[in-house]
C-alpha cells in the first residue's frame, strides 16, 4: 500500500514561490493500478517522482507498505521500486540482457542468474529471448524498446511500479497492443502501480482508480466509471470530455446487462459475445436501428439479448465497476 | 553482418598510407637519398627514443589529467564554474604551441622538463574539452532512468555517463595525440631533444638526408600513434554507442 499524506512541493522562482504539488493525500492499495491524470504542468509527474525521492517533498509524507520513505536511503528505496519513463532511457552502451540486469547487478546477483531472469521477462513480454538478449537498444523498434523498459523495471520483481507516461511516445496501434499486453500481465503480477498519463482513454483503460490533478491539487480520485458518471466539478467534466458516456461503454461488459435467453428466441439480426464491452453493442444499435441485440456463445448459440432500455438503465442509474 | 568488414574499412587508410610510403621509399632509394638518410642510423635510433619519451610522458599524463579534469568539470556541483573554466581552456588552446613552449622555457628554463610540460598543456586541453562535452551530451533522461533505478552517482558515472561519452573522449584523445606527436619536434628548440634535432639541423645545413632522417620517423610515428588510438577507440568503445561499429 502506498499512502501520500498532505504531500506538497514548492519551487522558488524569480517570480516567487510556485506550488507544483499542493497538499495531495491519497492511498493506493496493494495490487491496484492508480493513474495520475491531468494536463501538463498539473503536478502529476512531480508527485510520482516524490515517491522514489527523485524530487524531495517540501512537506507531507509518503508511506510505502507502512514505512515512511523519508527514513530510507533513497538508493536502497529506488532499487525496490520499478521505474519506467516515457523516453524509456535504455542504456545504449549495454545489450538488452545487460539493461534488464542493471538492478540485479546492483543487488549483487550473478550474471547467470540475471540472464535467466532476463530470458524469463522477455518471454513474458512476447519477445523471443534468443533473438533479443544480445541486441543493443539501437537495434530495437520503439515498441520493442518500451517492452524492454518494462522488463527492466520488473527485473527484481519489485512490488511497486512507477510509470511516467510509459506508452505516450508509441504510435497508436503499438500503444493499444502494448497496453493490452500490460493489462494481461498485471492480472497475474498484481503489482501496485502508479501510472502517469495525460490521456483519458488510456487512463480509463488501465486504471482501477484515477486521480485527476489540476494545478497541483487533487481534483477527484475514484474508479474510472465514477469519474465519468459523476465528475466532481466542471474541470473534471471538461477533462474527461463531453463524450464521457461513450467512454463508459468500454467499462461495461455485455454479460452485465444481458437478459438470459428464453426458449424460442429469434435467430436473426446482429449478435455479440457476452465478453464484449458495450462499445460494440452501441455501434450495432446505431448501425442496425434495432431495439435488442442477440448474445451468442462461442458456438453461435443464442444465450440472451441486450436491449437499449437495459443499456440506458445501466448508464443512467448506478455506477458500474 | 558487417562486423568483420568494419575493421577492414577503418584500416583501409593505413593500407593506402603504407602503399604511398613504399612508393616514397622506392623513390628515395632510386634517387640515392636513402643512403644519405641511413648514414644517420645511430642518431635516428637514439633521438627516436628521446622523442618517444617526450611523447609518452606528456601524452599519458595529459590523458590521465585531462579525463579527470573533464569528469570533475561535468559534476553538478561544478556547473556554476565549468563554463568559465572551459572558456579559459579554449583561450589557452588558441595560443600556438610554439608560444606555449617559449613560455615554458621562460618559466622552467631549457631541457626536457619545459618541453614535456609544454607538450602536456597542449595535449591536455582537447581531452578536457571532449571529456566534459561528451559527458554533458549524455541525455538527461538516461541519467534520470539510472538514478530512478537506484544507481549512486558514482555508478551512474562509471556505468552510464563514461561509457556513453567514451567515443567522444577518444576522439579528443586522438586529436590531442596528433597535436602532441606533431609538436614534439619543436621541443628541440628549447633543448628538449628528440627527432627535431635532425630536422632543424638538416634545414639549417641544407642537408636533405639529415632533415629526412628526422622527418620520416616523425611522420611514421604520427601515423602509428593515430593507428593505435584508432584501434583502441574501435575496440574499447561499447558496440551500442560506437558509430564505427554500427552496421
Amino acid at each position: 500500500m502506498i499512502r501520500l499524506q498532505g504531500l506538497s512541493r514548492r519551487y522558488s522562482t524569480a517570480r516567487g514561490t510556485v506550488t507544483a504539488v499542493d497538499d495531495v493525500t491519497l492511498e493506493v492499495t496493494d495490487g491496484e493500478t492508480c493513474v495520475l491524470l491531468g494536463p501538463s504542468g498539473c503536478g502529476k509527474t512531480t508527485t510520482l517522482r516524490m515517491i522514489n525521492r527523485l524530487v524531495l517533498p517540501s512537506s507531507g509524507k509518503i508511506f510505502i507498505a507502512g514505512r515512511d520513505t523519508d527514513g530510507v536511503d533513497p538508493v536502497e528505496l529506488r532499487r525496490g521500486i520499478g521505474y519506467v519513463i516515457q523516453q524509456i532511457g535504455l542504456f545504449p552502451n549495454m545489450t538488452v540482457a545487460e539493461n534488464i540486469g542493471v538492478v540485479p547487478r546492483l543487488l549483487g546477483w550473478s550474471t547467470a542468474r540475471s540472464r535467466r531472469r532476463a530470458e524469463e521477462l522477455l518471454a513474458l513480454l512476447a519477445l523471443e529471448p534468443a533473438q533479443f538478449l544480445d541486441r543493443y537498444p539501437n537495434e530495437l523498434s520503439g515498441g520493442q524498446a518500451q517492452r524492454i523498459g518494462v522488463a527492466r523495471a520488473l527485473a527484481v520483481d519489485p512490488p511497486v511500479l512507477l510509470m511516467d507516461e510509459p506508452f505516450a511516445a508509441l504510435d497508436p496501434i503499438n500503444r493499444e497492443v502494448i497496453q493490452d499486453e500490460f493489462l494481461r500481465m498485471q492480472q497475474t503480477l498484481r503489482k501496485t502501480i502508479l501510472f502517469v498519463s495525460h490521456d483519458i482513454d488510456e487512463a480509463v483503460k488501465m486504471a482501477d482508480r484515477i486521480a485527476i490533478f489540476r494545478a497541483g491539487k487533487l481534483a477527484q480520485f475514484g474508479p474510472p466509471d465514477e469519474l465519468l458518471a459523476r465528475p466532481a466539478d466542471d474541470f473534471v467534466a471538461s477533462f474527461v470530455g463531453r463524450d464521457r458516456t461513450l467512454k463508459r461503454l468500454r467499462l461495461i461488459l455485455v454479460r452485465e446487462v444481458m437478459v438470459p435467453a428464453a426458449d424460442g428466441e429469434g435467430a436473426s439480426g446482429p449478435c455479440v459475445s457476452a465478453d464484449d464491452d458495450l462499445r460494440r453493442v452501441a455501434s450495432l444499435f446505431l448501425e442496425h436501428d434495432v431495439e435488442t441485440i442477440r448474445c451468442v456463445d462461442d458456438t453461435g448459440r443464442a444465450i440472451g439479448h441486450v436491449s437499449r432500455a437495459a443499456v440506458a438503465a445501466r448508464l443512467g442509474s448506478e455506477l458500474v465497476g | 553482418m558487417t562486423t568483420a568488414m568494419a575493421p577492414g574499412r577503418s584500416t583501409l587508410p593505413y593500407i593506402v598510407l603504407g602503399a604511398i610510403a613504399l612508393a616514397i621509399a622506392w623513390g628515395l632509394h632510386a634517387s640515392g637519398l636513402a643512403t644519405d638518410i641511413l648514414r644517420y642510423n645511430k642518431d635516428i635510433v637514439y633521438l627516436t627514443k628521446q622523442h618517444l619519451v617526450l611523447v609518452a610522458i606528456s601524452g599519458s599524463l595529459a590523458i590521465v589529467f585531462g579525463i579527470a579534469v573533464g569528469i570533475w568539470l561535468s559534476r553538478p556541483w561544478m556547473a556554476r564554474w565549468s563554463d568559465g573554466v572551459i572558456q579559459a581552456v579554449n583561450m589557452v588552446t588558441s595560443i600556438p604551441t610554439l608560444g606555449k613552449l617559449a613560455l615554458m622555457m621562460s618559466l622552467l628554463g631549457i631541457g626536457p622538463l619545459p618541453a614535456i610540460v609544454g607538450l602536456w598543456i597542449a595535449t591536455l586541453l582537447p581531452i578536457i574539452r571532449n571529456t566534459y562535452e561528451g559527458i554533458r551530451a549524455v541525455p538527461a533522461h538516461m541519467v534520470d532512468a539510472a538514478r530512478g533505478m537506484g544507481m549512486s552517482s558514482n555508478e551512474i558515472l562509471k556505468r552510464v555517463e563514461l561509457p556513453n561519452a567514451l567515443f567522444v573522449i577518444f576522439a579528443g584523445v586522438r586529436t590531442a595525440m596528433a597535436v602532441n606527436v606533431g609538436t614534439a619536434p619543436i621541443a628541440f628548440l628549447i633543448g628538449g631533444g628528440g627527432l627535431g634535432e635532425l630536422i632543424f639541423t638538416g634545414i639549417d645545413l641544407q642537408e636533405h638526408g639529415m632533415m629526412l632522417a628526422g622527418a620520416i620517423p616523425t611522420a611514421l610515428l604520427a601515423v602509428a600513434v593515430d593507428f593505435l588510438f584508432g584501434q583502441a577507440q574501435y575496440w574499447l568503445v561499447p558496440r551500442g554507442v560506437n558509430p564505427l561499429r554500427n552496421f
